[in-house]
């Protein structure tokens, strides 16, 4: 599942073709799975994709595989639990594409009036995503399903509860 | 966790031994399991947390300024760089820009931890091979750079410099000529260190292909910072994506060819002479100014008339104490620090305090690449390796 063909070496782009790229890439999403995308959001600068969960790793897929976009590196995965709302869960996942120099937020939503709390895992789509979401469910509790190894990364293995949930009381639970 | 053989095909006998999480070599609280087949390593899990003191639950508890302090606790070997990498994601947030003066300055402390942090990695890597010379040397160095942030900042390691728009206090007198006569010193210094291991028959027979990270799996796996770059791909944010005028200045981005532990050595080494680089020509350039925006909302008055008049002590009492209210939305920001991208991930829904904020830590996403590096090589060469990674706890756990 790596990236085998055409690993990017440099040289670095200008970040103005990088934003052109994720220009380019918000309307190629929107273009070939018109039923996934929910929304997007420019805020700052950084575009980003709230998605339908079930085409989350069809889309992240695409991003890495077209030639044209190459989002060859997962950076960063943030889950958030809400109480107030809904849904659950927001998981945000920034996508860089080295090759292009463009960055690029995708968002999907679980959990609450949205059926299970569940996001598909993109493990598959990029190596990295394996303890940077084992970390998000440590934490918030999303479960993403079909990840080969969800179990505590940072809090200890017999740990009950997920701390950054807010419900989860910031002294701790029986302090 | 016990210590046990297993068997899992006649003839082969597999132990498993725990190193950490107080090991010398681990740098920190690092636990390895490591599954060994004689000397060699079939398998290496890593175990972190030992230093998991809930940042990201802190941080939504506090206003955005209280939690500059937390910064300086994540990458403790470059304190500066983690609260100027907080303070520019902050300003992203709230939407402004820092002062020329305020930049430059920034700019100046980053390389100038930089260097702090690698030059730790240095010594101790070194002293993990066995060349302990190599760490008197580095660390006599570490304690010129302390001080010139105990001068900067007060402290020497929780530094707590930056301000939203802004930082806490300016240059000190006389302070600019110190670093630049410094860094000339320094610079000779580099080439001595050198002449104990780039040529170093022992050195080179401990650190070449050992460990190779080839680039597909550093992309895949996401590794960023000198890692990436020492195994031939070009990227630095500073350049990719500048941030505080990096683009102004002119360095070059030293890269790999084999991506095994001692192109990681020479990657760093050379950073550290293009960051002396672009330090003096912070320096030189260093504009005039005041260091903090005009926003009286964000920035604390001048505390001289804090102390003698009213409306200055009731206007830093309320942003002291309240805060001051940021938009909603949702940023990514991330500065080049000495370890690899380090992103801060806030979702504000208003108000003094973030919804929730990420910590992107580089070391925690580098050292997933350990198991990977570790299989198949011996058990010394797992000390080599992580050394190597430069991995740092308080970053790891957070």
């Amino acid at each position: 599942m790596t990236l085998t063909e055409s690993v990017f070496r440099g040289p670095m782009l200008p970040a103005a073709h990088g934003d052109e790229v994720t220009t380019r890439a918000v309307a190629a999403v929107t273009h070939k799975f018109p039923h996934a995308v929910r929304e997007t959001i420019a805020f700052r600068g950084e575009q980003t994709l709230l998605l339908d969960t079930a085409a989350l790793v069809e889309v992240c897929r695409f991003l890495r595989d077209d030639p044209g976009l190459r989002f060859d590196v997962l950076t960063d995965v943030m889950a958030v639990h809400f109480l107030d709302r809904d849904y659950e869960y927001e998981v945000s996942y920034v996508l860089a594409s080295y090759p292009n120099n463009a960055v690029l937020r995708l968002k999907v939503r679980a959990g609450g009036r949205m059926g299970r709390g569940n996001v598909p895992t993109v493990t598959g789509v990029w190596g990295t995503a394996d303890w940077q979401e084992r970390e998000e469910w440590d934490k918030v509790g999303v479960v993403f399903a079909g990840h080969p190894n969800l179990k505590r990364i940072l809090m200890p293995d017999d740990w009950e509860g997920h701390p950054l949930r807010r419900d989860y009381p910031m002294e701790g639970i029986g302090a | 966790m016990s210590f046990k053989t297993e068997t899992i095909e006649p003839g082969t006998e597999l132990m498993t031994v725990n190193m950490g999480p107080s090991h010398p070599a681990t740098h920190g609280v690092l636990r390895l399991i490591l599954t060994l087949d004689g000397e060699r390593v079939v398998k290496a899990e890593p175990v972190m947390g030992y230093l998991h003191r809930g940042m990201e639950k802190i941080a939504e508890n506090k206003t955005y300024t209280q939690f500059i302090p937390y910064t300086d606790r994540l990458d403790y070997l470059a304190p500066l760089s983690n609260n100027v990498g907080f303070a520019n994601a902050v300003e992203k947030l709230v939407d402004v820009q820092v002062t020329p003066r305020c930049a430059c300055i920034r700019v100046l402390v980053c390389e100038m931890s930089r260097i702090s942090a690698h030059l730790l990695w240095l010594g101790t890597h070194a002293v993990d091979l066995g060349a302990i010379t190599v760490f008197m040397y580095t660390f006599r160095e570490r304690e010129v750079l302390y001080d010139f942030f105990e001068a900067l900042t007060g402290t020497r390691l929780t530094t707590s410099y930056t301000r939203v728009g802004g930082l806490a206090r300016d240059l000190p007198a006389g302070f600019l000529d110190e670093v630049g006569r410094w860094l000339d010193r320094f610079e000779k210094e580099l080439d001595e260190y050198e002449t104990l291991l780039t040529k170093n028959t022992i050195w080179i027979e401990r650190t070449s292909g050992v460990g190779v990270l080839s680039p597909a799996d550093a992309l895949d796996l996401g590794v960023t910072g000198p890692n990436l770059r020492a195994s031939g791909v070009e990227w630095d944010l500073r350049k990719a994506r500048p941030y505080l005028g990096y683009d102004t200045y002119e360095f070059e981005i030293p890269i790999g060819t084999k991506g095994d532990v001692y192109d990681r050595y020479l990657v760093r080494i050379e950073e550290m002479r293009q960051s002396v680089k672009i330090c003096r020509q912070a320096v030189k350039r260093m504009p005039g100014g005041p260091i903090d925006v005009d926003d009286p909302k964000l920035v604390l008055p001048n505390k001289e008339k804090v102390l003698t008049q009213m409306e200055e002590l009731i206007h830093q009492f309320i942003i002291v104490t309240e805060g001051f209210e940021a938009p909603k939305g949702q940023v990514y920001s991330a500065i080049e620090a000495p370890k690899g991208e380090l992103g801060f991930h806030i979702l504000s829904e208003g108000g003094p305090s973030p919804y929730r904020m990420k910590i992107r830590s580089p070391s925690f996403v580098n050292l997933q690449a350990l198991p990977k590096l570790c299989v198949g090589s011996l058990v010394s060469d797992v000390v080599a390796i992580i050394a190597s990674l430069d991995p740092v706890m308080g970053e790891v756990d957070r």
